[in-house]
């Protein structure tokens, strides 16, 4: 019922800015208001999510509330003073900016939460799957490793973030805890996701069970970069070890063979995504309509329309997909390797 | 000017001098009419749209409620750091309470009627307990204000951040929220009602006060002028109501009110926002701030420390009750402020009020309070608060780069002051 007037009142906002068919998004704007665009990496996104746009034939505009939810609000009633027709946004605040979507949902023009929660169900999620990713990096590791001692190195503990990996870590790994072919011998959460502290968590992991350690599922890659560094000082770097977010280092660990996964999220897939969801959405369709979409309930239980990409394991096997995709030049992945996977040798 | 007391009529050099207007004021209304022009065409028109006018009106009251207690604070030679530091702290009270102090300790249950009031007053409370400390350690201890209130940006930042453990807390409570802006509204018919009484009550206090100077046998303007300005105002205040009456609240928000009240919408029924509570509470604080700058001893006393402190020591006014006297208000307003901050939001967040204090000194000096002490307007400081609102808004609206906003802003801020120097030398510093 709801759902259907806010349909209806996007409709009707599309046939009163587009005087030719709804259908064509040729006068569709879409605004996009950033949390901090000081912030490097939200480059990436923008322009993937300007090209995504303008594919379609819609106008890219944007604000950014430099680190403020009272300026991003602002910012928001700017962006619909001037008519957009969507709104993509990186909230500073999961609930702050709640006013922001309720004054959207007045007036009928669909919200895209990019990339951060917004605790509201009018609001479409569009994110990377968390749990996907923990799932991907035990995969990973559980292939070159089926038995044997396993340590479980956690993110911070007030990141929900860090339990979502955990829980899909634990969804691959069930199977073969059940059959006794693997044990965890050791798990601790990282103070801020602070790699000194995965270091130090790892050591003393290891000084407990007398190095019997055969694999580790690290949670990113700067706590894979502390656990790597502390079984190097026990001659037991190679053995394997996961992480994600395709930092540099990692990447280049990767292809040095001291770490098995990097699994990487790569913002110009999430750009794009949003890019064109918004259009779709401007242009009337339902967020349930929206391809690859379902109905999730948040941790503190908001029930709201989400879409959750797949990250890319990068492994030995497909160091050339960071490379060719621009993420990161050849040099930079294979410093110091010689006679490494592809793109290396 | 006024040599004598003579009612003869001055000379009146051309249709300015004869409204006796202040030139200052005047030239900031050009700036910011050419302002709102130049962003209107840059826009296609979206600019001056009654829906871009009220936001600019709901986004401008809190810098502005705490500009005008900047006013006495500068005039008075201080400086106050801290505001947005004392804005979270007071929101931070006021979050608290009104989420756990009352609804659990004092078992009012959530929405409560009293619960707005009670946070409000906690408000009030901590702010001017507050600005009576940095009152205190300034006027009676002697430390430098900027030192005191240098302390106390980090002091009071962070005490907002333990009260609350740097959560976002919220929803704030129902009637607490319609000091939020868009959240509370008079409707149409009551901001008619409150246009009207302003226009009636400006035009009363105009010819009283005409009837007071001819009964000193003062020279007085031509009546045309007096009609003319009192034609002006009317007109303004109208002309607001009813560009604030014409944003028209849409329709699915229409729709949730009466559901919320148990009804279903009538066919074809639309409703205007009107005015806003909180626009109508800065309207109140700049009134009652301008009768005590003018009217009051205090006031009077503001001014003559600030113009020379040395003097007014001599003459035996207390400087140091006054500087806790200004601080206290500024507490005041700042509390009054949080509410209005914290209300947009509806939510407490760990944020509210960075860089605040930048903000408001920049609008009290765009606003033409002079640094050096003894002059300032309250209506200035509002007007420079709109000002500066006005560049931000709109320069996010044409899509000027982030960075270049600031640089925009920043550089406006200084060009208004060499403004501001060289309109003083010209005129030969009057106030």
């Amino acid at each position: 019922m709801h759902r259907r007037t806010l349909l209806a009142a996007a409709l009707g906002a599309t046939c009163l800015t587009a005087v030719t068919a709804p259908a064509f998004a040729q006068d569709l704007t879409v605004g996009v208001s950033w949390s901090n665009f000081q912030e490097e990496r939200w480059k990436t996104d923008e322009a993937a999510m300007r090209a995504a746009l303008e594919a379609n034939g819609a106008a890219y505009v944007s604000t950014d509330a430099q680190s403020s939810s009272a300026k991003q609000l602002s910012d928001i009633e700017s962006l619909m003073a001037q008519g957009v027709d969507a709104l993509i946004v990186l909230a500073q605040d999961t609930q702050a900016i709640i006013p922001a979507v309720q004054a959207a949902a007045d007036e009928g023009i669909p919200v895209i939460a990019y990339d951060r929660l917004i605790e509201d169900p009018r609001a479409f999620y569009l994110t990377f799957d968390n749990v996907e990713v923990g799932r991907m990096q035990a995969r990973a590791v559980l292939e070159e490793a089926p038995e044997g001692n396993y340590v479980m190195i956690k993110g911070s503990p007030t990141d929900p973030n860090a339990d979502f990996l955990r829980g899909g870590q634990q969804e691959v790994l069930q199977e073969a805890i059940d059959a006794g072919r693997i044990n965890i011998v050791g798990e601790a959460y990282t103070d801020q996701w602070l790699p000194a502290n995965a270091q130090r968590n790892m050591e003393q992991i290891l000084t407990a069970n007398d190095n019997n350690v055969d694999a580790v599922v690290a949670s990113n890659d700067g706590t894979a970069g502390g656990a790597v560094a502390a079984l190097t000082a026990q001659g037991m770097a190679g053995i394997p070890v996961s992480g994600q977010d395709g930092d540099h280092a990692a990447l280049n660990r990767v292809a040095q063979g001291t770490q098995t996964v990097s699994v990487w999220k790569d913002a110009r897939d999430l750009g794009q995504n949003a890019g064109e969801i918004a259009v779709a959405l401007a242009g009337g369709l339902g967020m349930s309509e929206v391809e690859e979409s379902e109905e999730w309930t948040s941790p503190t239980g908001t029930t709201m329309w989400a879409k959750f990409l797949a990250p890319v394991p990068i492994t030995q096997d497909n160091l050339d997909v960071v490379v060719d995709a621009g993420w990161i030049d050849q040099e930079t992945l294979c410093q110091g390797v010689v006679d490494g996977p592809s793109p290396c040798n | 000017m006024v040599e004598t007391a003579a009612p003869t009529t001055p000379n009146r050099k051309n249709i300015f001098a004869s409204l006796e207007l202040d030139t200052r004021l005047l030239g900031m209304i050009g700036a910011f009419v050419v302002l709102c022009l130049v962003f209107n065409v840059f826009t296609d028109g979206r600019f001056l749209t009654p829906r871009n006018i009220f936001n600019l009106t709901i986004q401008t009251v809190s810098v502005a409620i705490m500009a005008t207690g900047m006013v006495f604070v500068i005039v008075t030679r201080h400086i106050d750091l801290s505001v947005g530091a004392l804005l979270a702290t007071c929101s931070a009270m006021m979050a608290v309470t009104q989420t756990v102090v009352t609804p659990e300790w004092l078992g009012l249950g959530l929405n409560h009627p009293l619960t707005a009031p009670i946070a409000i007053i906690v408000g009030l409370i901590t702010g001017v307990v507050i600005g009576a400390f940095h009152g205190f350690l300034i006027g009676y201890l002697l430390i430098p204000a900027f030192i005191v209130t240098l302390g106390g940006l980090l002091v009071w930042r962070n005490v907002a951040w333990y009260l609350t453990g740097g959560q976002t807390i919220g929803p704030l409570d129902q009637n607490f929220q319609l000091f939020g802006g868009i959240n509370g509204t008079l409707g149409e018919t009551w901001s008619w009602v409150v246009g009207v009484v302003a226009v009636v009550a400006a035009v009363l206090m105009q010819f009283n006060a005409r009837r007071n100077k001819t009964a000193h046998e003062f020279p007085v303007k031509p009546m045309w002028a007096e009609l003319l300005l009192s034609g002006i105002v009317a007109a303004s205040i109208l002309g607001l109501v009813a560009v604030l009456n014409a944003y028209e609240i849409p329709e699915a928000r229409l729709e949730r009110m009466f559901e919320a009240r148990g009804e279903v919408l009538p066919e074809g029924l639309t409703a205007g926002y009107g005015l806003p509570v909180s626009v109508l509470v800065l309207i109140i604080i700049a009134i009652v701030m301008t009768v005590v700058a003018q009217k009051t001893r205090l006031g009077r006393y503001i001014f003559a420390a600030g113009g020379n402190p040395d003097a007014a020591e001599l003459s035996g006014i207390s400087t140091r009750l006054l500087t806790l006297k200004v601080f206290m208000i500024m507490g005041a307003l700042c509390a009054l402020s949080a509410v209005v901050a914290s209300a947009r939001l509806s939510f407490h967040s760990n944020d509210i009020g960075t860089l605040d204090e930048l903000r408001v000194i920049a609008a009290a000096v765009i606003g033409g309070t002079a640094l050096s002490g003894g002059i300032g307007t309250i209506y200035g400081a509002i007007l420079g608060a709109l000002i500066m609102q006005s560049l931000q808004s709109g320069m996010a609206m044409v899509g000027v780069d982030a960075p270049f906003q600031n640089i925009v802003v920043g550089g406006v801020l200084v060009f208004a002051v060499l403004v501001d120097i060289i309109y003083r030398k010209r005129t030969g510093a009057r106030t």
